[in-house]
């Protein structure tokens, strides 16, 4: 594909340019302390374009994510560490984990200085829920009462039974069980609240939305494929207030280009440093960059409907793949420390996380082990030396080929097998035959968090029948354990019990965790006070000029 | 002439239709549900899913999605794109920005080229045309996304003369630097048509001819030489128009240009057919419009050429 090819020569001409100029152009970062900074400057930072129109539950990808972040608020947004703290909520309390009372502050408005009220809350969310609005992240509401009938196909329910107004500034939410960290949800975009006109008429809306959050769109706003401008609301009193004079997102198509911008500082923010750079954005930017793990990893999922890869024979296979891939190596030597090896299946910035959990230790690089697992499973039903194991990854994006290509080599060296990487060349190609259950060997996966919880590393990958449980893997065992964490009376004895859960994941592997993301971003000489969140997005409300 | 001109409009019809049926079926063929893809990793709401389909026909058969398709052009409502925006006012977006960067390096690949290659033609084997074919190799040789990286890279980066992506107006000025970048590679190809083309005319009998009977050297020039010279070189221009027009998206990627190219790529990407279809339709008209204005240049390069049957 193109983007592959300008990539690498990208690559080659970095690194013949720094060559021949001697060394890049060096930090000149001469701010002195914490010191405020200027907080007039409007902060360009980059963007992609919105897949679909700005809509709170209709959004779920990153470039309109952002968008919808930062002229939205919610019940609760996270702090840095991915902690909720209150925005329009006053309190949000249960007795038992499934009947919740939602208290919001009083006289919040929108910036067309409609009025938030409970009835609002309960109106944005039942529209997110209802089938006939098609909303891409209507799924989030699942776990309230009625949101089964409401969502149906056809259905003619637009209510969730669930959810009650009390009186104007309290209602209630009835869940279908009990989910201990459901009130760690609240802070995802699908559920804020949108003004009476989003319902009336979502089209036009998504184009010039109008929210409640740290900035608002600027008139005309969002040029398609070119740039969303935000300014600062004034009114917002939360705890993401604005610190500078409003951030403008340019839409760029590649890494690349905006790599090129950010060093004539043309750009202030760049959210990822794109993999050609990765090797020398440190000498080209000097301290003007960020390195903070965020709750995201990376895995191969290996589907149990693959015969060789079912029952015990298959449980020992994957142990034993596990063991052959050494993390440590290709963490330092392909991503330049870019990733942290994976010890369980979530990520070490959520609350509850655990890097010891027992079976940890079949995620560590063992030769010798690894070697005995497959001839242990080779007892038990005959590997044919001419199967090749695939990995398949999507080629349009994100540069997997190159770790899946150093993965297939360990395995290759250390298991003595044939094995590859299948490239598809896009997204949609290699969600087709996950979602058909058509692969045939493993399959690159990844989860990026949501909300900051354990559970959605968990539950929704690998409890059985789950949507995104592209390994069908299915053990009552586990269910049983992750449903029991749900039911806890708080949100730590809920931790434990996942990672209870995730002892049993550990053993079974339905699949192979590898790293941890961590972001790796930059900025300009004309910026200061960059920091990222839990979500490994920038704070870009606390960003000012220098 | 006009019957000629008109015939020729006719036989856009043929042409649209059968462009617009190919590409469409291409992109249906594409592997993949885009709708399922809009989800991203996450689960597919398959209730979701199947209103999205129901609103962008991609529940139908083939022939209905065409004929859909088709009915919609001619009701002037091209319908939306997966962001919900009408598909008219995004190529009302793309298409002046990708124009006038195809324009601009017309200009420059035309001008230069000419120049260049009219002097290197006049002064063959001295200094100046060694210099400019060994030049035009080298440029030939390279692939645009090196030359638009290196310059992007030093121009933009290194010397600051350029920013090194576009405004979000897509100025002229902003423009010269992606105009000169994509206009290189034909440039060298026009400079090298016009030098052989006016080698070949300077020994023409009507040149001595010319010559002989006391014109200015500068007369013969223009009106003797390089006006004969003119022909194979405006084919190629003609040519080139749509080619550039339809191959600007390795520019408009590194420049961050938001033309054409880059919204047929992520279209392509995300098999949205309708507007993978309407933007290579008018790509297609672009192109058939130009071959038939060439043609029409001909006429006035050489009188001989006559289109009345």
């Amino acid at each position: 594909m193109r983007f592959t090819r300008t990539s690498k020569a990208l690559g080659i001409m970095a690194v013949a340019a720094l060559a021949l100029s001697g060394c890049g152009a060096g930090g000149t970062n001469d701010a002195g302390g914490t010191t405020g900074g200027d907080t007039s400057r409007v902060i360009i930072a980059d963007g992609s374009e919105p897949q679909r129109p700005l809509m709170p539950a209709d959004t779920n990808e990153v470039g309109g994510g952002k968008v919808i972040d930062m002229i939205f608020a919610g019940l609760v947004s996270y702090d840095p560490n991915g902690k909720p703290v209150n925005e329009l909520a006053e309190s949000i309390e249960a007795s038992d984990g499934q009947n919740y009372t939602i208290k919001i502050k009083s006289g919040e408005k929108f910036t067309n200085g409609e009025a938030i009220t409970a009835q609002t809350f309960v109106d944005s969310w039942n529209f997110g829920a209802a089938a006939k609005n098609a909303q891409l992240s209507g799924g989030f509401f699942e776990s309230i009462k009625g949101y089964d009938e409401a969502s149906a196909e056809g259905s003619t329910v637009d209510t969730m039974s669930g959810l009650k107004v009390v009186d104007d500034t309290t209602f209630t939410v009835e869940l279908n069980q009990p989910e201990s960290d459901w009130p760690l949800r609240l802070g995802y975009t699908a559920f804020s609240p949108v003004p009476s006109g989003a319902l009336a008429d979502p089209k036009g809306f998504g184009e010039t939305p109008v929210g409640n959050g740290p900035y608002k769109l600027a008139d005309g706003g969002w040029q398609h494929n070119v740039q969303i401008q935000l300014v600062p609301n004034p009114d917002y009193d939360g705890p993401r207030k604005a610190e500078n004079g409003g951030v403008t997102f340019k839409i760029f198509q590649n890494d690349d280009t905006a790599y090129q911008d950010l060093l004539s500082d043309s750009l202030d923010v760049l959210q990822t440093i794109p993999t050609s750079a990765l090797s020398n954005f440190e000498s080209d930017l000097g301290d003007r960059t960020i390195s903070k793990p965020y709750a995201g990893n990376q895995t191969i999922a290996i589907p149990e409907y693959l015969p060789e890869w079912s029952g015990e024979a298959g449980k020992l296979r994957r142990q034993a793949i596990s063991m052959a891939i050494n993390r440590d190596e290709i963490t330092k030597v392909i991503f330049n420390g870019a990733r942290q090896p994976a010890k369980d299946f979530t990520a070490p910035v959520l609350d509850g996380y655990s890097d010891s959990i027992p079976g940890s230790e079949n995620l560590e690089f063992n030769e010798t082990k690894a070697k005995e697992l497959w001839a242990e499973a080779d007892g038990m039903q005959k590997w044919d030396p001419n199967t090749t194991f695939s990995i398949a990854y999507n080629a349009d994006k994100g540069g997997h080929q190159v770790w899946v290509e150093a993965v297939v080599n360990q395995l290759k060296n250390t298991l003595g097998i044939k094995a590859e990487g299948k490239p598809y060349p896009t997204f949609k190609e290699v969600r087709q035959d996950a979602t058909a259950g058509t692969l045939t060997g493993a399959i690159r996966a990844g989860w990026q968090a949501d909300y900051p919880s354990l559970y959605n590393f968990l539950g929704p990958i690998y409890k059985t029948g789950a949507g995104s449980n592209d390994a069908r893997y299915a053990n009552p065992e586990f269910d049983k354990a992750i449903t029991e964490g749900l039911a806890a009376a708080s949100v730590s004895e809920g931790n434990d019990a996942m990672n209870k859960a995730q002892e049993t994941l550990l053993t079974d592997l339905p699949a192979i965790p590898l790293w941890y993301q961590v972001a790796q971003g930059g900025w300009s000489n004309n910026v200061t006070n960059v920091d990222y969140g839990w979500d490994g997005v920038p704070l870009y409300y606390q960003i000012t000029g220098k | 002439m006009a019957t000629y001109i008109l015939k020729r409009f006719l036989q856009l019809i043929p042409v649209f239709l059968g462009a617009t049926l190919l590409v469409y079926f291409l992109v249906f063929s594409l592997p993949g549900d885009p709708i399922a893809a809009l989800f991203g990793d996450k689960p597919v709401n398959e209730t979701v899913a199947a209103q999205l389909r129901k609103q962008y026909n991609l529940d139908q058969p083939f022939w209905i999605q065409y004929l859909l398709y088709l009915k919609s052009i001619f009701t002037f409502d091209l319908g939306l794109d997966f962001s919900g925006r009408p598909i008219a006012a995004v190529l009302g977006e793309v298409f002046p920005v990708t124009a006038r960067l195809a324009i601009m390096a017309l200009i420059f690949e035309a001008f230069f080229g000419i120049l260049f290659g009219l002097i290197a033609g006049l002064r063959k084997g001295k200094i100046f045309d060694a210099t400019v074919l060994v030049a035009s190799l080298i440029v030939i040789g390279i692939p645009i996304f090196v030359l638009g990286f290196m310059l992007q890279f030093f121009i933009g980066v290194q010397l600051g003369w350029a920013k090194p992506t576009v405004s979000s107006a897509a100025t002229v000025q902003d423009l010269i630097l992606p105009a000169i970048v994509l206009g290189l590679g034909s440039f060298a190809y026009v400079l090298r048509l016009t030098r052989t083309s006016v080698l070949e005319n300077m020994n023409a009998d009507y040149v001595r001819t010319a010559t002989a009977k006391g014109l200015s050297r500068s007369r013969v020039v223009r009106v003797h030489i390089l006006r004969n010279s003119l022909i194979p070189v405006v084919t190629f221009l003609g040519a080139d128009l749509g080619a550039l027009m339809g191959g600007a998206i390795v520019t408009e990627g590194i420049f961050n240009i938001p033309g054409v190219g880059q919204r047929l790529y992520r279209a392509v990407l995300s098999g949205e057919g309708p507007t993978v279809v309407s933007i290579v339709t008018v790509l297609v008209l672009i192109y058939v419009v130009s071959n038939l204005l060439i043609d029409l240049l001909y006429a006035w390069l050489d009188p001989r050429i006559r289109y009345d049957s």
